[in-house]
């Protein structure tokens, strides 16, 4: 027995043919029969593995949204899920339509039920690959009221700043929407300025992008909501 | 088989000297992409060691049945439901770990070191020895995978286990948790491991001249 | 439009998929002595590739919403029906490119750049043309380092290289050299 496994995966897979030939010829329902069998009794154990575990992946899942929401929409009381649905915002789609393909952005209360904010999800690519985050957005004094990166494989010390400096996130708690990035140092005081982080400065630019595009497709949407609902 | 070896032989096989990723050059893929932090090393090697024991024993065991032709298929399926059976209890139980790991998890399924391991002994052994061949062999590539995780998360990010080591002075070589760091530390074990054994040749020299000796094998 | 194009790049240079995942690192370390056998390599994993994308896109919108956990078994399945069905279509069609692609066609099943683009596509819920261009752009950036790695490994032949960095490791060290490379990709599209 050498150690080149390697090599028998692969020489298994090509000598297969003339190993059947030297072989009896084993008759093709036995070979229906093991796949069968092997794939049925897979299917059971994953069946069974799958409900054991969902509760726990879904509570996680859950969990996560919970505390995104919570941070972006700083404390809200309680929040309904709205679904984007043919240009405008509905609770409740119709039945025909998988709620789970549908935009979503999520309507914060106050503790005296007053709105706070939507909090609403986007991604775009960044400097490495596609940042995801969520942001919280005050319609009635089109502020943006906090922002929290879900997902980014910006370069490790510098990109992922956009997560770990806690002074460019607090950047996003009240400026006016819609945001412009300026390089830190050259603030003019402007009420929609938001300090880029030097030496990432197209991560920061990114962050800044995916609010404000976000912004301008969905504004007109809450704005309508909003107005129907009051 | 070629030789018979003793149980002892099957188990320590694979932990060094035929060392799955630094010898065999097997599972390079998971030991490259995700050995940026211990951890995330430890718990790669502890799901592959999972996969790579239930399928060895469940493989011999039934060695009897699986006719020859749809071997290679019925081993995919063995090794494809128990790499579903990790990702998923993964999720649920450490679901961050879960997230940096990613798509590496379900690619346990090609990893050669497991297929191999079915095809070249789990097939033609009893029970017993293909879990003692089993575990050697995962012992062997958590090995590997701490090792990378180690040098990789010390020199880049500066800590182990995500205690500190150095003082607030340290620069991190943040090069060494991107991806060209994967390359070049095992590059530099590779090194290593060839400098150790012309060492060992050169010293045991009975009139030769000496010879490059290439630790690894491409599969 | 724009990001058909991105994912194109992304997957071809900006995350390359072998210098930066460090997917079909087997044939990366195998096959690429030869310039000609490094581009055969790569056409046949395009291939394999664009006929895993279309097979995965139809799983997972069809079949997948009903039985998530059967996800990794239908897939690396699927892959490995899509190499053989490739594999007996080239052989009826082109003898001659069957022979030239050889013993690479069976060992793509275990290249785990398919199964990553498979499962990829699957979790960024990308649609059919997305998920073709991700395939290509794949298929794109392994047969760009396959056949780097190549171009260099032809010259290392004429050159002294001290015995210990014989063999692999040399190959890994140009790898991560080359990787260091690529990372100057990585802000292409967004500025």
């Amino acid at each position: 027995m050498s150690g080149n496994g390697g090599s028998d995966v692969t020489s298994g897979q090509r000598v297969l043919p003339q190993a059947s030939s030297q072989r009896p010829e084993v008759p093709s329902w036995r070979l229906l029969v093991t796949l069968g069998s092997a794939g049925a009794l897979a299917g059971l154990l994953l069946v069974f593995v799958y409900y054991l575990t969902q509760p726990a992946i879904q509570a996680y899942k859950a969990r996560m949204l919970r505390e995104a929401v919570q941070e972006v929409l700083k404390g809200p009381q309680r929040w309904d899920t709205l679904y984007v649905y043919e240009g405008a915002l509905t609770p409740q789609p119709p039945a025909d339509v998988d709620a789970a393909s549908l935009e979503m952005v999520f309507l914060g209360y106050g503790a005296d039920g007053e709105r706070l904010g939507f909090a609403i999800s986007g991604a775009e690519p960044g400097f490495q690959d596609l940042i995801e985050l969520i942001f919280g957005y005050d319609p009635q004094a089109g502020t943006v009221i906090g922002m929290k990166v879900l997902a980014n494989k910006e370069t490790p010390g510098l990109g992922d700043k956009i997560v770990k400096d806690s002074a460019f996130v607090a950047e996003f708690d009240g400026p006016q929407a819609p945001l412009a990035g300026v390089k830190s140092g050259r603030a003019t005081g402007a009420a929609n300025e938001v300090d880029m982080i030097t030496g990432a400065t197209i991560s920061s630019r990114t962050v800044i992008r995916i609010i404000n595009n976000r912004l301008e497709r969905l504004r007109p949407i809450l704005e309508a909501y909003l107005e129907e609902a009051s | 088989m070629p030789r018979k070896t003793t149980a002892a032989q099957d188990f320590r096989r694979g932990i060094w000297r035929e060392n799955p990723v630094f010898i065999q050059m097997l599972g390079l893929c998971p030991a490259l992409a995700v050995s940026n932090t211990v951890l995330n090393s430890l718990a790669m090697g502890l799901a592959t060691f999972f996969v790579l024991f239930c399928s060895s024993v469940l493989v011999a065991t039934f060695k009897k049945l699986i006719p020859a032709e749809v071997r290679i298929s019925t081993y995919i399926l063995i090794i494809a439901t128990f790499v579903t059976v990790a990702d998923m209890t993964l999720e649920a139980v450490v679901p961050e770990i879960h997230k940096a790991l990613g798509a590496f998890i379900a690619l346990i399924v090609v990893n050669c070191i497991i297929l191999g391991r079915q095809e070249a002994f789990a097939s033609k052994n009893t029970v017993p020895r293909a879990m003692i061949d089993a575990v050697g062999t995962g012992i062997g590539f958590i090995i590997a995978m701490l090792m990378m995780g180690t040098i990789r998360e010390i020199l880049g990010y500066g800590t182990f286990l995500g205690f500190p080591l150095f003082g607030g002075n340290y620069e991190p070589w943040i090069i060494f948790i991107l991806p060209p760091g994967g390359f070049f530390t095992i590059g530099f074990i590779l090194l290593g491991l060839n400098w150790w054994e012309r060492r060992k040749l050169e010293r045991a020299r009975s009139g030769e001249p000496p010879v490059g000796v290439a630790v690894g094998r491409a599969a | 439009m724009g990001n058909l194009f991105w994912i194109f790049i992304s997957a071809m240079v900006v995350n390359n998929f072998t210098l930066a995942y460090f997917l079909g690192l087997c044939p990366f370390m195998g096959v690429s002595g030869r310039i000609y056998t490094a581009l055969r390599m790569g056409a046949a994993n395009v291939f394999v590739l664009t006929v895993a994308s279309i097979c995965a896109w139809f799983l997972n919108t069809f079949i997948l919403p009903y039985a998530p956990y059967l996800k990794l078994i239908s897939f690396i399945l699927v892959i490995a029906s899509a190499v053989q069905i490739t594999e007996m279509t080239i052989k009826k069609l082109s003898p001659a490119l069957f022979r030239a692609l050889g013993i690479y066609l069976p060992l793509i099943t275990t290249n785990c750049a398919i199964l990553f683009m498979a499962w990829s596509q699957a979790n960024r819920g990308y649609s059919f043309a997305e998920g073709l261009f991700f395939a290509w752009g794949a298929g794109a950036g392994l047969t760009v380092a396959l056949v780097l790695m190549a171009s260099i490994r032809e010259d290392l032949e004429y050159v002294e290289i001290p015995a210990i960095a014989r063999g692999n490791a040399i190959v890994f060290i140009i790898a991560g050299i080359l990787s260091l490379a690529f990372m100057g990709f990585a802000g292409l599209l967004s500025s």
